[in-house]
This record gives structure tokens, C-alpha cells and sequence, in this order.
């Protein structure tokens, strides 16, 4: 099976489709009395917008490397050519370079795009771990689909250079998991930068992080309140949902009346059900902290009942259980490649888990939920291929490369941009010294929109972070 | 290691069960990571539980079973250089957590009273090459899991009662055999002492200085006790900080015959302990040194030996600021014995071997990373003249690999263990199996 044929498991949503009023609501709205923006999150769909611009590039073409596309395709001794921020051509030995380009020996070497990791705390759970920094969780209540984990992110996280050096050139960085609704995740580009928005990733769509399980209602239970239980966790959801879908239908009677230009009270704005919201609306990914087979299928019973689609299930430990599924519902699941029994939840998670899953037709991700996982995802793809392939499921590596690249791009949300060696994508790019897939490989050169963003081997882009200068090491880690 | 010790140690030994089978691995590429090096195209035979010849010119004995090892690696029976394997299972439940006194006792506090040979992890390690554990104890963390989990962390070493210099203890360690159905799988008790400076030292001792304050102070406690027991059990003593069974379990630490394992992170505190174990002449262990590679040429001249993780690349806090990938080639280069340990997460055993080839990318000579993942663990436990290399009268520990153990698709063919050959089955591989049959309408509890 190639990569294309498991993509067509992740049966989402493509992008970002913007919450606009109806078209004729800025008139009527004028005629009967404006709403200023921060009232109708329709007429303000985006608050906080992308100032992301690409580092400066020149026209750039790696020559002789062995290219995983991440489509299906492994070219050996092929050629990428990357111009203009964009993928211009990927082919095999003698397809044309610009005249004027910089030429890339990669003989020897191994070309990908760039990593993906879909579950990240990067910035939200920043180096130094102090407690000034801890931002991830706002766990005051099981409901907090009202904050945004990119107003916690540090920028100067020195962890999102470790990550680059490791080849990670997208993140999507989540809230945690102490809560049944946790906030919205925030998508970046993995670029030093001195704001989020700087970082934040053009057009793409917002995820909203849920969590099944033992996290929220251990954290609310202790503190004697709702839920404390696991019956208690699903109750929860479905009251958000109850109030999410009233709201929605509120707002939509709102903007049905004004475009009639009937008088019409605008319902209060609310920034909880706002995101929930948006998730009936289509335009949110539902991003499912859950790792056991019986709680995911808890959570698909819950997404038929209010009509919504359920982007990916983290973690997921249990996903071998279900393959089937989860295949039928086209969702995504997001795990590790063995890191299990460290609570009765993850106590079923099994090596093989992402290559029976990927078997049984599912789109599958490799994540790290940590700072030094996210380093070398490669490897942990490779160390989940391998617990397949020896029972005998013969997954390549053209395959499992799209478990780091391509699929978590699909799962939230940017794959018509990036995540794969296509012409028209972003360049986003890995050159590896060895097969990604060895533990010895290092990446060498990391491109993102066509910029060099990480050279192994010259300091001039090896970026530090503020916060590492005239620290120990300097900011220096390999 | 003193005269002394080693009859002491010896004395520690529990015999291993003996096995009668007589095996010959051949046609192996043997890494010995003995003086005998790496062995091309040879032979190892086992024979009574002990590696009875191992060479290119080895023949196999008579009525030996024989292994064709087809070219593969052989390796010496990898050593897990501190871990909680066979003390814990599950690291969010409580009640399966054996490597922590949970706040009722220091240094008295002793792993080996409660591994657990029919822990499902142990078929798990030996499914990564893993063969013997160190086990040794914490002073109390939080019961964890996901890394988005750490909203809750619980401190039990900080004692429930206990005085905090009796706290900064996390207790003794042990060395386990991790052989199937073995029933007293510990060979070597009382190990080490145990005991969490730096950050985890400041949670009890209130800063880094006064932990070390507080150990020094309890150093000094247990020689007037030892010197003056008499005067202890007429209550004539002066008050100690320490509880007797706490001042008697480190009666061996301050006679310099018990190493002191010290879990620390930055190099000025490493300079602090490398003197406190000058002046007190204490036999060191360092855990952690994310900051060794500042102070490599004083751990060598010390002859003080390091436990490190080498994925630890974070200025995770600021006692590691200066953490680096090539933490284990430049200790190696300056001369210091290090060895390396994987997460203390137990499926992450596996991960020792897999930090072990990061190692290698990242500077490290293959044969080092090699030895820092058998040989030295032992030679630092004070186990080498038992296990950690191939060579005639050890413990016939030895792992055949289907590539080099370091990759990331390789796995172990065969594992034997003080010789015998270990079973292969661990409960995910059951819980794999079962998943990938195909559904033939039944539930899957009845496959």
C-alpha cells in the first residue's frame, strides 16, 4: 500500500474554512447598528493573525540524495529544487536545476520534508521548567475551551531549536490535558522568532484539545469537584456540546435576522462556546487526548450525537484495538512508538500499535508530547516500522516517513501547504547525513519555506535563543 | 575497589542457578567488549552457566546445542545502569511502586525488599538485551506519566515526619538478574547509597548549599555513632539527625566500602561533591552530570565515574543549562568511565541502547558506547568480574542481535542469561498477537 492510499484513511476536512457571516450581514448589520468586532466572533474570525514572513532564500536544488516524498514515492539519487519558498520540482537524477542556483551535493544523504510533530508543549512547557513558565495547563476548570495556547507560548523556548535540529520545521503545540476541554491549539512554523504570531502558521485552521481519561478527573476529582470519574468526563463533554449547539443555533438565528434586515438581539459573545462552536461549525479539529480503545469509541458515539468529526485521537495506545474503527471514521491516531505502562491507561500500549493501525487502514502519526522525542521522531517512526515488519507487515519506509510528515499534516490541518515533497508546497525541507530511518542519522540541513534554518555544520544558522546567551554551553547542544 | 570490598562483595554474591546445557553460538560476529575485542567470525560457548571459550578458533564441544548465528552480533547482556525495573510496574499507581521508602524511611530504606521477579517488565527488558538491572531508589517524585501530566507531582521523600537530612537519603540499591522464573533474582544487595542532590537535594535540604549542608552534617552524625555506639545505647550520645537504622545503613558509605550514588546536574555542584567525597574519602557515583563535559578532566582525575542520559540536550532547569549531546564523547575523551542509562520510564529501558548509538552520532567511538551499556556498568557496580563482556568464567550473559544493537529496527533473537535461554514472549507481544489475528467474529478475549 503506498502512502496516498493510507492518506485516503484520514478522511478530514482539508483547511481552514474562515467563520464568515452571511454575506449580506455588514449591510444589514449597518442599517440596524454595528456590533463592534470583539462582540461577533463572525466578523472577527481572526484576532490574533499571522505576521509570519519566510527567512530570505536563494534558489536552492539538493543533487544526488535519496528522496522520501512522503506521497509514496522514494527516488534514489534524485533531485529537489526549492525556489521562491516553494517546492519547484522533485525528480530523479537530471531533472533540471535553475541556472543561478545553489547546488547541494546530497549524494550519500537522504532528503524528507520537513517534521511534523502534532503534539507538542513546546513553548507552553518551556526550558528552563519553572514554575514562571508552567502555561500548559490552565486547570481551574474541566471546561477552558476559552484560552489559546498561543497566548502561552514563550518564543524563546530553546527547545524549539533542539526540535529543528532534529528536523521538526512544523508544530502543532497543544494545551495540556487536565481538563475535558482544554483551549485551542496554535500551529506554528518552527522559526525563531520574537512574537508567536511570528511564528504562527499562514491559513491554518485552529485544533481544540480535548482529553479523555484518567487526567481530568483526577485533577478535578482532588479537588472535590466535577468530574472524578470517568462517567463523570463524559458527562462533561456532552454538556459542552448541549450548550455549544444552543449557541450556535442562537447566533445563526441572529445573522438569519439581520440578513433579513429584521431587528435582531445579538446573542453575548462567549468565548468557550465560541470555540465549541467552531468545531460544530467544521472549521475547528477536535484534537482527543484518549488512549484506550473503549473511551475513543466513547468519543466517536459522542461526536455522532452532536455532528461533529473527530480530527485525531493522541496517544491512542489502544488504537490496535480498533483499527477498524477508526479507519471507518477517518480519524487520525497520534501515538508513540512504545512509551506505555506508566499509568493504567497506557498500560495496553504495545510496539506495534502504529503499524497495526497503519495495516488496518488508519491514519497514523508518531508524536512526542515531549521536548527530547520531538528531537528524533525519525527514529521513533523507525523503531514503530520495525515492530511491524517483524511480524511480517512489510511497511516501507516510503510509508512510514508520511507517519512524521504527511499525516500529521493531514490531521491538522495543512497538507494542501505542506508536509510532503510536491511541487506548489511550502519547501520544507530535511536533508539527513544517513537514512532518516537510522539512529545514527543527523539532520544536516534544515529548510524552511526555502530558507536555510539549521546547518549542522556552520554556526551562522544555528540559532540561540535570547534566554541562552552567556548561559553555560552557550546555546550550544551537539 | 578495596580488599575489603571485594570479600565483601563476594559475600553478597548469590549463586545463580546452575544450567546444565552446554550452548555453542557460532558463526557470530562477537563483540566482546573484552580484552579479546571484536571477534569477526567466532564462536561463544556457554557451558554450566559460564562463558567456557569464546575465539575464532573455538571449536564446539561435543553434544553442545548449536546456535548458527549466520554473521550476526553478539554482544555481551546489556546492563541497566539505574532503574526501577522490578521495583515498579506502573508508574501513576501507587501501589506498584517499590523504589521509594514513600517518606518513612532514608538511608535505611533498601530496593531489595521489593523486586518483583513477575513484573511484566522484566520480559520487556530482556526483550531490548537487557539482562541485569541496577536498581536503585528515588527520594520521591511525582507519580507521572504524559509529559502534559506534570501539573501533579507528589514529594514523598520530602517525609511525612522524617528529619530533612534523613530525607535527602532515597536508601540502598541492588544489581537483579532478570532471568524468567527465577524466584530470588537479586545477586548483589546494599549496592550503593542513594541520595538526590541539586534540585531534587533542594526540595528537602531547602537549596542546593543546604543539602549539602544537611549531608555533610549527616556524614558526620553516623562516624561519631559509629565510633561511639556504646555511648548511643546508654543514651549518652549527643541528638542525631538521623534515626539509627539511617545511621547504621551508612556506616559502610563514611568506611569508604559502599559507593555513594549522587544524582546531580551542574558543574559547580559536581566540583562540591567531588570534594565532599575527597574530604569525607567516600567512593562516588554521579547520576545525571548533564554538566559533566565542564568538569571531565576533575571526574577523571577523581576516578569518579558518571550514570548519564545521553538524549539530555535541555536547559530543562537551570542546574543543566549547559546540557549537550556530546556529553559522553567528551567524558570518554578526557578519560572518565561512563556508562549509559536509558528514561527511568520503564518501557525505556529499551531506550539505553538507542542512547547509546545517539551517543555514537554524536561522537562517541562505537566500542565506548558498547562498554558504557555492559562492561562499565559493571566495573562501576563493582560486577565486573561476573558479567559485562564476553570472557572465559563470566556469567554467560550474552544476546545474539538481528543487526547491530544499536538500530532502531533491531531486536534480540536470543537472549541468554547466566546461561540459559530466556523465553521470548512479554505481555504486549501476547496483546499484539491476539490484535493481529483476524476477526473471526469471536471476542478477541477468546484468542
Amino acid at each position: 500500500m503506498g502512502a496516498l492510499a493510507l492518506l485516503a484513511g484520514c478522511e478530514t476536512t482539508d483547511g481552514a474554512k474562515p467563520a464568515t457571516p452571511p454575506a449580506s450581514s455588514s449591510a444589514a448589520a449597518h442599517e440596524q447598528k454595528a456590533l463592534p468586532r470583539g462582540l461577533d466572533a463572525s466578523l472577527n474570525p481572526d484576532p490574533f493573525p499571522s505576521t509570519y514572513t519566510p527567512m530570505p532564500s536563494r534558489p536552492t536544488a539538493i543533487v544526488g540524495a535519496n528522496i522520501l516524498t512522503a506521497a509514496g514515492q522514494e527516488i534514489d539519487g534524485g533531485v529537489v529544487v526549492m525556489a521562491e519558498n516553494r517546492i519547484l520540482a522533485v525528480g530523479p537524477a537530471g531533472t533540471a536545476v535553475p541556472a543561478g542556483a545553489v547546488v547541494i551535493d546530497g549524494k550519500g544523504k537522504w532528503v524528507t520534508p520537513g517534521v511534523i510533530d502534532a503534539h507538542s508543549h513546546l513553548g507552553v512547557y518551556p526550558s528552563p521548567a519553572v514554575q514562571a513558565h508552567s502555561d500548559g495547563n490552565e486547570a481551574t476548570d474541566p471546561n477552558t475551551a476559552y484560552v489559546w495556547a498561543e497566548h502561552s507560548i514563550w518564543p524563546e523556548d530553546p527547545g524549539f531549536d533542539r526540535a529543528r535540529a532534529g528536523g521538526v520545521t512544523t508544530l502543532e503545540v497543544l494545551p495540556g490535558s487536565a481538563n475535558l476541554f482544554g483551549g485551542r491549539a496554535a500551529i506554528v512554523k518552527n522559526v525563531p522568532a520574537i512574537t508567536e504570531q511570528a511564528m504562527k502558521f499562514p491559513g491554518a485552521p485552529y485544533g481544540l484539545k480535548m482529553a479523555c481519561g484518567e487526567n481530568p478527573k483526577r485533577v478535578y476529582g482532588s479537588k472535590g469537584r466535577s468530574p472524578s470519574t470517568a462517567m463523570g468526563n463524559v458527562a462533561g463533554y456532552r454538556k459542552g456540546w448541549i450548550d455549544a449547539a444552543d449557541y450556535t443555533r442562537k447566533w445563526d438565528d441572529y445573522h438569519a435576522k439581520v440578513s433579513k434586515g429584521e431587528k435582531a438581539e445579538p446573542p453575548k459573545r462567549d468565548l468557550t462556546l465560541d470555540t465549541l462552536s467552531g468545531v460544530l461549525r467544521g472549521d475547528i479539529r477536535i484534537q482527543n487526548h484518549c488512549y484506550r480503545a473503549d473511551e475513543m469509541a466513547t468519543m466517536i458515539a459522542i461526536s455522532h450525537e452532536f455532528g461533529f468529526h473527530i480530527a485525531m485521537f493522541h496517544h491512542a495506545s489502544e488504537a490496535y484495538k480498533i483499527a477498524p474503527l477508526l479507519a471507518k471514521e477517518g480519524i487520525c491516531i497520534a501515538t508513540w512508538a512504545d512509551w506505555a505502562n506508566f499509568k493504567m491507561e497506557s498500560y495496553d500500549g504495545i510496539e506495534a500499535n502504529a503499524a497495526l493501525a497503519h495495516r488496518g487502514g488508519v491514519c497514523v502519526v508518531i508524536h512526542s508530547d515531549d521536548p527530547i522525542i520531538t528531537q528524533h521522531l525519525n527514529q521513533e517512526a523507525a523503531i514503530a516500522m520495525g515492530a511491524g515488519n517483524r511480524i511480517g507487515l512489510k511497511i516501507t519506509e516510503a510509508e512510514a516517513i508520511a507517519w512524521i510528515t504527511a499525516n500529521p499534516a493531514k490531521a491538522i490541518g495543512v497538507l494542501d501547504k505542506t508536509g510532503t515533497l510536491e511541487p506548489g508546497k511550502m519547501a520544507d525541507v530535511v536533508l539527513w547525513s544517513a537514512d532518516p530511518f537510522s539512529i545514527y542519522a543527523k539532520a544536516d540541513k534544515v529548510f524552511i519555506d526555502g530558507a536555510l534554518a539549521f546547518d549542522r555544520f556552520d554556526p551562522r544558522y544555528q540559532p540561540k535563543s535570547d534566554f541562552e546567551l552567556g548561559q553555560p554551553g552557550e546555546g550550544a547542544f551537539q | 575497589m578495596s580488599r575489603a570490598l571485594l570479600l565483601a562483595a563476594a559475600a553478597l554474591f548469590v549463586a545463580a542457578p546452575a544450567f546444565a546445557e552446554t550452548v555453542a553460538i557460532t558463526n557470530a560476529k562477537i563483540e566482546t567488549v573484552g580484552p579479546a575485542g571484536e571477534i569477526a567470525n567466532g564462536t561463544v560457548v556457554i557451558k554450566d552457566g559460564r562463558i567456557s571459550a569464546v575465539g575464532a578458533g573455538v571449536k564446539a564441544p561435543a553434544g553442545a546445542r548449536i546456535i548458527d548465528a549466520e554473521g550476526k552480533v553478539v554482544t555481551p547482556g546489556l546492563i541497566a545502569a539505574s532503574t526501577n525495573l522490578t521495583v515498579a510496574e506502573v508508574d501513576g499507581v501507587k501501589e506498584t511502586r517499590d523504589d521509594q521508602s514513600g517518606g518513612k524511611l532514608g538511608a535505611a530504606f533498601d530496593v531489595q525488599y521489593g523486586v518483583n521477579p513477575a513484573s511484566t517488565l522484566i520480559p520487556l527488558a530482556r526483550q531490548g538485551g537487557v539482562t541485569r538491572a541496577m536498581v536503585t531508589p528515588i527520594a520521591g517524585r511525582g507519580f507521572g506519566g504524559d509529559e502534559e501530566d506534570n501539573l501533579v507531582t507528589e514529594t514523598a521523600g520530602a517525609g511525612d515526619g522524617l528529619a530533612p537530612a534523613a530525607g535527602l537519603f532515597a536508601g540502598q540499591a541492588a544489581a537483579v538478574r532478570l532471568s524468567a522464573n527465577d524466584t530470588d533474582p537479586v545477586f548483589k544487595t546494599r549496592a550503593a547509597m542513594v541520595v538526590d542532590l541539586g534540585d531534587a537535594g533542594a526540595r528537602i535540604g531547602g537549596s542546593h548549599a543546604g543539602s549539602l549542608i544537611l549531608l555533610r552534617s549527616a556524614l558526620a552524625d553516623v562516624r561519631a555513632y559509629a565510633a561511639h555506639k556504646d555511648a548511643y545505647e546508654r543514651g549518652q550520645s549527643r541528638a542525631y539527625a538521623l534515626p539509627r537504622e539511617d545511621l547504621e545503613a551508612l556506616i559502610p558509605v563514611v568506611e569508604g566500602k559502599m559507593p555513594l550514588l549522587v544524582r546531580t546536574s551542574r558543574a559547580s555542584d559536581i566540583r562540591q561533591v567531588l570534594k565532599l567525597a575527597r574530604e569525607e574519602h567516600l567512593k562516588l557515583i554521579i547520576e545525571g552530570a548533564e554538566e559533566g563535559w565542564l568538569v571531565a578532566p576533575e571526574l577523571a582525575a577523581a576516578g569518579v565515574p558518571v550514570l548519564i542520559d545521553t538524549e539530555a540536550d535541555l536547559p530543562d532547569q537551570f542546574e543543566s543549562l549547559g546540557s549537550r549531546l556530546d556529553n559522553a564523547a567528551r567524558l570518554q575523551a578526557a578519560g572518565v568511565t561512563v556508562a549509559i542509562e536509558g528514561s527511568r520510564d520503564f518501557d525505556n529501558l529499551r531506550q539505553a541502547r538507542f542512547n547509546a548509538g545517539t551517543a555514537v552520532a554524536n561522537g562517541l567511538p562505537y566500542g565506548a558506547a558498547l562498554a558504557a551499556v555492559t562492561i562499565n556498568p559493571a566495573r562501576i557496580w563493582g560486577l565486573a568480574d561476573r558479567i559485562g563482556s564476553i570472557e572465559v568464567g563470566k556469567d554467560a550473559d550474552v544476546v545474539i542481535w538481528s543487526g547491530d544493537p544499536f538500530e532502531t529496527t533491531t531486536y534480540p533473537t536470543a537472549v541468554f542469561i547466566a546461561g540459559a535461554e530466556q523465553p521470548k514472549g512479554t505481555r504486549g507481544l501476547e496483546l499484539r498477537d491476539r490484535y493481529a489475528k483476524p476477526a473471526d467474529g469471536m471476542p478477541s478475549a477468546y484468542h
